[in-house]
């Protein structure tokens, strides 16, 4: 306890004892001791200045936070439906063989603990897993004897490491075998550009001057909901408060995307010199990235682009020499928690609490981050608006359609020949991008992660957009090979767990419309099944507080409504009047066992 | 033409949404005007005897005995309604559904505090039904063609609902006769 209480004591001195930077101590802390003990709470709590019970919630609510001591190691398998249908099964097999212990065990030696994680960012590179930080991808079955064996040899995760990535993947700071797969550059995202060009062009102009050409560039978030950016900035800049604040989304826990990743990867720069021209447009002098836990192993590399930049003048006070201008950024790490990406529930993360959504309205334009206005915009958004500002609004305004200008990077994945990274303008069609990513026999395609839609060969003609297609970038792709359901069913376990809990429709909507997938799986379904699950997918829809609620029964309403007769092939009218599903002889087996005689009433 | 038969039935309830029906008072005897009762516990007949209009259920499925009369009823009867909440959800019975069932059937007969056991007997006599390893609300069983909610429904959502059945309207429940606090 002694060595933990200095250890404790000393992170809470390095984050000035705020409760607001609670998730960067107790991160920390378990960083240093492989959990945070029970007995540091009241430390904890004292240290940050806030109550133990804000300490043991936020602990309790983030899946890389634990007050369990784990292995020295922890080894994270992605268990995916993509990775599931790139071999996860069989390596979580091999895992669990070659170390001798179950999933949520640890080995007897203490070094080991095994775990399964939803999407960790890698669906291009699957199946994949986090040894700690490190990212290990491309498994197989035959490959895990090797890296366990080198693990116990030399109980560092890097040394799993045998050959860099491209790109920056490679860069001293990151050190990793993640592959960038960028598959196609477009003009705005990817394109060669001259750096700070925006920005530099940007602080000739008056803050108003560059939300307008934001706005007249029609710019709309690439984080899912597609609101317009510069209304977002104006709406930031006009509403009272002293401070104002400017947070990047690099959450990215979509199931499927991983094109943030690529960008915080390659476009580093780009990304903070456009949160720099929002901080300049807005008036923030503050910018927050919150950065995925699964992305840690891109923080020491993100730190030393935010240092450069402030050496180059670039953040910081004084920015080019505008004696008005100051910016700076910091990064706040997530923890594992996919519901962290909606908006709101970033807020209450970067400030130290769990990350449960609040209720919008006030919006966080007028009250965010420490109740001051805020704008919060996707990694892509950021730098999307650094090009706009380089090359002009109606540069920009010309790609893509009317209502969804610009391109847009798509994560294609699944069961594709070329699984990677596309950039296309708006417009360009599902078939011309299977067609690209070399996916054939496709059945089914999830646009826009298990958040969005599933769509078949009916929906191919249609473009991304938003007024078509939406997404945030995930694209999943299915061949003629696999099951709908068991994918729409991966898709609910997943809404399942991550549901933050608060509100009933999707705390237990999600469940039984869970079960009731399951049950017409198993063959015992009816008609009057799948009115049910319409009904009760819609009243989840409507009745949830936040987007995840809001969103989660999509895979059902939407394979509903475009794969209807591989439902009707499952169900059958029941003439009988009695549930399928439930079955006697199993109910009463208990209590047979028990009184040691026959059901009476059933027994044939 | 011979008058629409009903048949009631309670299973694991408490008698409560029988009681609440009685409590339309004097309109049983228009009720009796219009349809004739089958099986009951209200006239005591055993086992439906012939084709029924309406069964109204009260209470889910505990035991293989609710199971069986369950059957029967779906069998035998046109519509069926869940009355009340225990029917519609299982209810206060269901609240053993978290416990093992052994630990259940030894808090009745060994363990609970008001207890007196000395010969540390547990019932197994054939007559009694074995218990289902949960309860059951009645639509996981049969298909179930409407739900009254309530604990119980009052006797005017009662009369509302076989009123509006037996004439063929359409069932309009006012927001009072659906609200309970
Ligand atoms: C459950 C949930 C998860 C989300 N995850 C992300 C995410 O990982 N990244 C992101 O940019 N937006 C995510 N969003 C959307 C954000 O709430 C918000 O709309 C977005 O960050 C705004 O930025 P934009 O306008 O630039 O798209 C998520 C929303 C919900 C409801
Ligand atoms: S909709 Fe789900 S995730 Fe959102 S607040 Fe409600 S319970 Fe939490």
């Amino acid at each position: 306890m002694s060595k933990s209480k200095s250890v404790v004591t000393e992170i809470c001195n390095r984050y000035g004892n705020t409760r607001v930077r609670l998730m960067d101590i107790v991160r920390d802390v378990q960083q240093e001791l492989g959990h945070v003990p029970r007995e540091a709470f009241d430390l904890i709590a004292k240290g940050a200045h806030t109550h133990r019970v804000e300490v043991e919630s936020v602990i309790s609510f983030y899946a890389f936070l634990s007050e369990r001591k784990k292995g020295d190691v922890v080894i994270r398998l992605c268990d995916d439906i993509i990775d599931r249908y790139q071999g996860g099964e069989a390596v979580a097999e091999a895992l669990t063989r070659a170390l001798g212990i179950g999933f949520n065990e640890t080995t007897s030696d203490g070094r080991v603990t095994l775990e399964k994680t939803p999407s960790i960012g890698m669906s291009d590179q699957a199946p994949a897993m986090m040894v700690n930080d490190v990212m290990v991808t491309r498994l197989t079955p035959e490959l895990i004897p090797g890296l366990v064996a080198k693990l116990r040899q030399t109980n560092d995760p890097q040394s799993l490491v045998e050959s860099y990535g491209d790109g920056n993947n490679a860069h001293a700071l990151i050190r990793s075998m993640v592959c960038n797969n960028i598959r196609e550059s477009g003009a705005v995202i990817l394109a060669d550009y001259k750096r700070e060009r925006g920005l530099r062009k940007a602080l000739t102009e008056t803050p108003a001057d560059v939300i307008a050409d934001v706005k007249a560039s029609g710019l709309r978030g690439r984080g899912g909901a597609g609101f317009l950016t510069g209304l977002k900035w104006e709406l930031t800049r006009e509403s009272p408060g002293a401070e104002k604040f400017v947070l990047c989304n690099a959450d990215e826990g979509e199931p499927g995307t991983f094109k943030d990743r690529v960008l915080l990867t390659e476009r580093a720069d780009l990304m903070i010199e456009g949160m720099t021209i929002a901080g300049y447009a807005t008036g923030a002098e503050t910018g927050i990235i919150y950065l995925r836990g699964e992305y840690a192993y891109l923080r020491p590399y993100l730190e030393d682009v935010l240092n450069r930049r402030r050496a180059g003048k670039l953040l910081g006070n004084g920015i080019l020499g505008n004696a008005e201008f100051h910016f700076d950024v910091r990064i706040q790490m997530g923890a594992g928690a996919y519901i962290c990406g909606e908006e709101t529930s970033l807020i209450s993360s970067c400030e130290g609490t769990r990350g449960d959504p609040s209720d919008r309205t006030p919006f966080p334009v007028a009250k965010g981050y420490l109740v001051s206005p805020t704008a919060v915009n996707n990694v892509e958004t950021y730098c999307c608006a650094a090009r706009i500002m380089d090359q002009g609004a109606g540069w920009f305004a010309a790609i893509g359609t009317q209502r969804s200008t610009g391109t847009k990077l798509l994560s294609v994945c699944g069961d594709c020949a070329r699984p990677g990274i596309y950039e296309v303008p708006f417009g360009t069609t599902l078939r011309e991008v299977l067609r690209r990513a070399g996916a054939e026999n496709t059945a089914a395609v999830q646009v826009g992660g298990p958040s969005g839609q599933m769509v078949g060969p009916a929906q191919f003609d249609q473009g991304i957009s938003y007024e078509e297609l939406a997404t945030g970038g995930s694209m999943m792709v299915f061949s003629n090979d696999r099951d709908i359901l068991e994918i729409v069913e991966a898709f609910m376990e997943f809404f399942v767990k991550e549901s933050c809990g608060y509100c009933v429709p999707c705390r237990v909507g999600n469940v039984l419309l869970k079960s009731r997938i399951e049950r017409i799986r198993q063959g015992d379904g009816a008609p009057a099944d799948l009115a049910y699950l319409k009904k009760l997918g819609e009243s989840v829809k409507r009745m949830s507080r936040c987007g995840l609620g809001q969103t989660s029964p999509n895979p059902i309403l939407t394979s509903l409504k475009n794969f209807q007769p591989v439902y009707n092939a499952l169900v059958r009218e029941d003439k009988t009047g009695l549930q399928k599903s439930f079955h006697i002889m199993r109910a009463v087996e208990e209590a047979s066992v028990i009184a040691g005689r026959r059901s009476e009433v059933f027994h044939a | 033409m011979s008058k629409p038969r009903v048949a009631t039935t309670s299973l694991a309830g408490c008698f409560g949404c029988h009681m609440s029906l009685l409590d339309i008072d004097e309109r049983i005897l228009s009720l009796i005007e219009r349809v004739d009762f089958d099986r009951s516990p209200i006239d005591d007949i055993k086992h439906i005897s012939q084709r029924c209009a309406i069964g109204l259920i009260e209470g889910g499925c505990c035991n293989e005995e609710n199971v069986r009369v369950l059957y029967e009823f779906r069998k035998n009867c046109d519509l069926l309604i869940s009355v009340g909440d225990c029917a519609t959800m299982g209810g206060i019975p269901a609240l053993r559904n978290n416990i093992p069932l052994q630990e259940c059937i030894d808090e009745a007969y060994r363990t609970g505090v008001t207890v007196y056991n000395p010969d540390d007997i547990t019932p197994q006599d054939p007559e009694i039904p074995l218990l289902l390893n949960r309860v059951y609300p009645c639509h996981e069983v049969v298909k179930i063609d409407y739900f009254l909610p309530g604990c119980p429904p009052s006797a005017d959502t009662l009369w509302a609902a076989l009123t509006a059945l037996l004439s063929g309207q359409p069932l309009e429940l006012p927001y009072e006769l659906l609200k309970y606090d």
